[in-house]
């Protein structure tokens, strides 16, 4: 039976249900009081308990069960929750992340069972025990019905073949059980159970019948019941244990087989024949199986993780508009004269508004809501300001706006670093705040919303602002201005610094930030992301990271650039501004082209040159600059003429051709030959 | 591709390079194209010619007779590009001609490592005699670097 296909459901369901239990805890911590809380963390619980142990992740099972039995002695008033306590809980909640991190990248819950963990659960439980005198109901209640169902299953008869078998394994001295098993009526994955059940046995013994047939219970062609004829050296109390382990099992008969249906027989032997045919297609069947299982975990590891939830209505539109471009393909095809039909303009005006509407719709599909990424930042503030003995609030506002997925992947570090940047760097201790005058309590401030194509994230802090003076002392400290240069620093070049690789201006290390990795990383890494950021600062009032995302990385509006006989694509988000100059006008500058454009050098780059267009370039009296920013700095790059703006959808080069410098992918124009899509950080002086 | 697991005819596409014919194994071919307009990728390899568009993926023709040094290659009717795909690496071939698909028996093919240690013959895995005539079969994973991009050894 193959347990990969529950695997992705439990791997999703099982991070929501995490994720609900972390707001709940933090929520709890703020009302210890509120039952409501603590009803739904009880539920989770019981529900991550149910999933695991459908799974067959039994030290998840085994961790989630003692948590409940702590949160149950919470609800009925035997414990008092108090720090060390929600301590022991937020620590559980990060066992249960990493044993679903491990079925994410393994397919397995890995083998770390936080033995001390389930220890410290049971020494509160026991201090509780003590304490009340009450002996703690541990075991999980089990209905013990009297009166005997008959089991249909259990009715068979054994082929030729099986009785062989069964004879032979008794001359050997094994012993043969019929065992029955019998699950809840609540049991959802009913063939998954008896995945594991067939599992179980098969380590103690060899099955040798299965009523139903093994393909109908994968199928989940069965009530809930099974009855299957198992050899084993074993004795039955060892099934029992073990079957009994496994959760969702109402009833185990385990009895030896009745010798009544091992002389009961000759007269079936039409049925033998195909007896053993099934027995043999069931055995091969359930090693395919199990191969099949391994090698669909091996799968998993690069498949899972890259999926999104989508929400069917979006799509519904999705359909909708395809079937639209059929209608308008069929259109098309029934125009015949192309030249004299007003048809014809109209029909591509409304395939232009389907392509567009479908190039949003399928946008849409993409796009996840940047809460994704927020909702870890709660609980990573609680525990900083535990560590740092601040007193830290963090609001988050817009957690609805949406990104795209492939940047919502990449975003987290990045703002990690910059929330614990304010953390520990921005807002004061206490003591400071209330001489200050300030709140004792900091604030920091996580808000998403969109501007346009882009989308903003603010990470504001109302802590003690980024001394500047002190940035640019450091900076002549470790060598990255000269001296004199220190006072004609503008406020935003001296920012600017602050994003230097290893630049720190802590005096101290400290856990959370100061190495100087920081914010050279952030800014690389929103770079790639086709982004940028920006700081707002103010001594002793705050600071402000602001960074600019685009709603999606793989559709652009680019400027088309002829150059030689090769068209270029220019990001647009990267071009200023497009100006005609005359050959006069360039001027060097140390060895560097230059010219002066409002006032300002800006240096030039002869794209034919760089890229090695082939062919004469005369100088021609006018010439056609686009001017492009690279962060703060502006660069003018040569080009002979201009196409105008397209949207233009990014393809990579291939593994062939990956790293290629000056390149930053491809694009296929309208007539369908490519353009080259220029990386203007790498092209840019 | 496990030893032993092949029968014993495989199969081969022939194309022409100049005048001398040349093998890649069919299970590496996805497609053969008429010529299309490529366009240039600066700073790549020389013999990357550049990047064509193949029904809307991006995909790097390879001149291969610049790589084998047998000069460069001019355009033609019988123009072909060979798009190939090894360790899901697609790119394309620019030969003068494709002449058929060719059936050759295993023991037929010959290692030519065993009579050269020229260097440029690296990128031959082997020759194969059908008749009179004399088809190099070429090692392309060996030709494009594959083993720098991609993971596993070569191991033909």
């Amino acid at each position: 039976m193959d347990m990969s296909q529950y695997l992705e459901i439990f791997i999703d369901e099982s991070k929501e249900h995490l994720q609900l239990l972390n707001q709940s805890l933090l929520s709890l911590e703020q009302n210890p009081q509120d039952r409501a809380v603590l009803d739904e963390i009880f539920r989770v619980a019981h529900t991550l308990k149910g999933m695991s142990g459908t799974m067959g992740f039994s030290k998840m099972t085994k961790l989630t069960h003692d948590m409940e039995n702590v949160l149950h002695a919470i609800r009925n008033g035997e414990l008092k929750i108090n720090p060390d306590l929600l301590d022991l809980l937020f620590k559980c909640l990060d066992a249960l992340e990493n044993y679903t991190e491990n079925v994410v990248n393994t397919g397995s819950e890995g083998d770390n069972d936080y033995a001390g963990l389930i220890d410290s659960l049971n020494a509160v439980l026991d201090k509780k025990a003590q304490g009340s005198q009450k002996a703690p109901s541990l075991k999980i209640e089990k209905e013990e019905k009297t009166d005997k169902p008959v089991y249909k299953t259990a009715n068979f008869k054994l082929s030729e073949f099986e009785q062989n078998a069964v004879k032979k394994a008794y001359s050997m001295g094994m012993n043969v059980f019929e065992i029955t098993v019998v699950f809840n009526e609540s049991c959802l994955l009913k063939s998954a159970r008896a995945f594991i059940i067939f599992q179980a046995l098969e380590r103690h013994g060899e099955i040798i019948k299965s009523v139903p047939k093994v393909e109908d219970i994968e199928d989940e062609k069965f009530d809930f019941e099974f009855t299957v004829v198992c050899i084993a050296k074993e004795e039955a109390s060892t099934f029992s244990k073990e079957i009994n382990q496994i959760s969702e099992v109402k009833e185990v008969i385990i009895k030896p087989l009745d010798p009544e249906k091992l002389n009961e027989s000759q007269l079936e032997e039409n049925e033998d024949l195909s007896g053993v045919s099934n027995l043999q297609s069931d055995k091969k069947d359930g090693e395919g199986v199990r191969e099949g299982n391994k090698s669909k975990v091996m799968s998993h590891k690069t498949k899972t993780g890259k999926t999104v939830r989508v929400d069917i209505d979006r799509l519904d539109v999705l359909m909708n508009l395809v079937s639209e471009l059929i209608i308008i393909k069929t259109r098309l095809e029934g125009i015949e004269d192309i030249d004299a039909s007003k048809n014809y303009a109209e029909a591509v005006e409304y395939l232009e508004r389907i392509t567009t509407s479908l190039h949003d719709s399928v946008m849409k599909v993409r796009m996840v809501p940047v809460e994704l990424v927020f909702n870890r930042f709660p609980r990573m503030i609680r525990d900083i300001s535990r560590e740092l003995g601040k007193d830290i609030v963090l609001t988050m506002t817009g957690t609805e706006t949406e990104l795209d997925r492939t940047v919502i992947d990449e975003i987290g570090e990045p703002l990690i670093h910059l929330i614990r940047n304010s953390a520990d760097h921005g807002i004061e201790p206490k003591e400071v705040r209330e001489r200050l005058g300030k709140s004792p309590s900091g604030h920091i401030n996580l808000k998403a919303y969109q501007v346009g194509n882009n989308v903003v994230i603010e990470v504001e802090d109302d802590g003690q602002g980024i001394d500047l003076e002190k940035v640019k002392q450091k900076a002549v400290e470790r060598g990255f201005l000269k001296k004199d240069m220190v006072n004609n620093l503008s406020q935003k070049e001296a920012i600017d610094l602050l994003f230097k690789p290893s630049f720190t201006t802590s005096d101290k290390i400290t856990d959370l930030s100061g190495r100087g990795v920081g914010l050279d990383v952030v800014k690389t890494k929103i770079e790639q992301l086709g982004g940028a950021v920006e700081v707002e600062t103010e001594k002793g009032v705050g600071s402000k990271f602001i960074i600019r995302l685009p709603l999606t990385l793989a559709i652009i509006q680019a400027l088309l650039v002829v150059i030689g006989d090769e068209k270029y694509a220019i990001p647009l988000n990267s071009t200023k501004e497009i100006i005609k100059i005359t050959p006069e006008q360039i001027k060097m500058i140390q060895n560097q082209e230059v010219i002066l454009l409002r006032n300002m050098v800006v240096p030039i780059v002869r794209l034919n040159k760089i890229l090695e267009v082939p062919g004469d370039h005369d100088e021609k009296k006018n010439m056609t600059v686009v001017i492009v920013k690279k962060g703060e700095k502006t660069s003018g790059f040569l080009v002979d003429s201009l196409i105008g703006q397209r949207e233009v959808v990014i393809k990579s080069l291939g593994k062939l051709l990956s790293g290629i410098k000056y390149i930053a992918g491809a694009t296929i124009l309208g007539d369908g030959n490519v353009a080259l899509i220029l990386d203007v950080n790498s092209l840019a002086v | 591709m496990s030893e032993g697991f092949y029968i014993q005819n495989r199969q081969f596409v022939v194309f022409k390079l100049g005048t001398e014919e040349y093998g890649v194994d069919i299970q590496n071919v996805t497609t053969i194209e008429k010529m299309l307009p490529i366009t240039r990728v600066p700073k790549a390899p020389h013999y990357i010619k550049g990047v064509i568009n193949l029904r809307g993926d991006i995909i790097p023709v390879i001149d291969i007779k610049e790589k084998l040094g047998l000069g460069t290659f001019e355009e033609t009717d019988e123009t072909r590009i060979i798009i190939l795909q090894l360790k899901d690496i697609p790119f394309g071939v620019i030969v003068d001609e494709v002449d058929e698909v060719l059936q050759l028996r295993e023991e037929t093919i010959e290692n030519v490592s065993n009579f050269t240690n020229d260097l440029s013959l690296d990128y031959i895995s082997g020759v194969g005699k059908v008749d009179d005539r004399i088809v190099s079969l070429l090692n392309f994973k060996k030709l494009i670097d594959i083993d720098e991009t991609g993971s596993e050894k070569d191991e033909n």
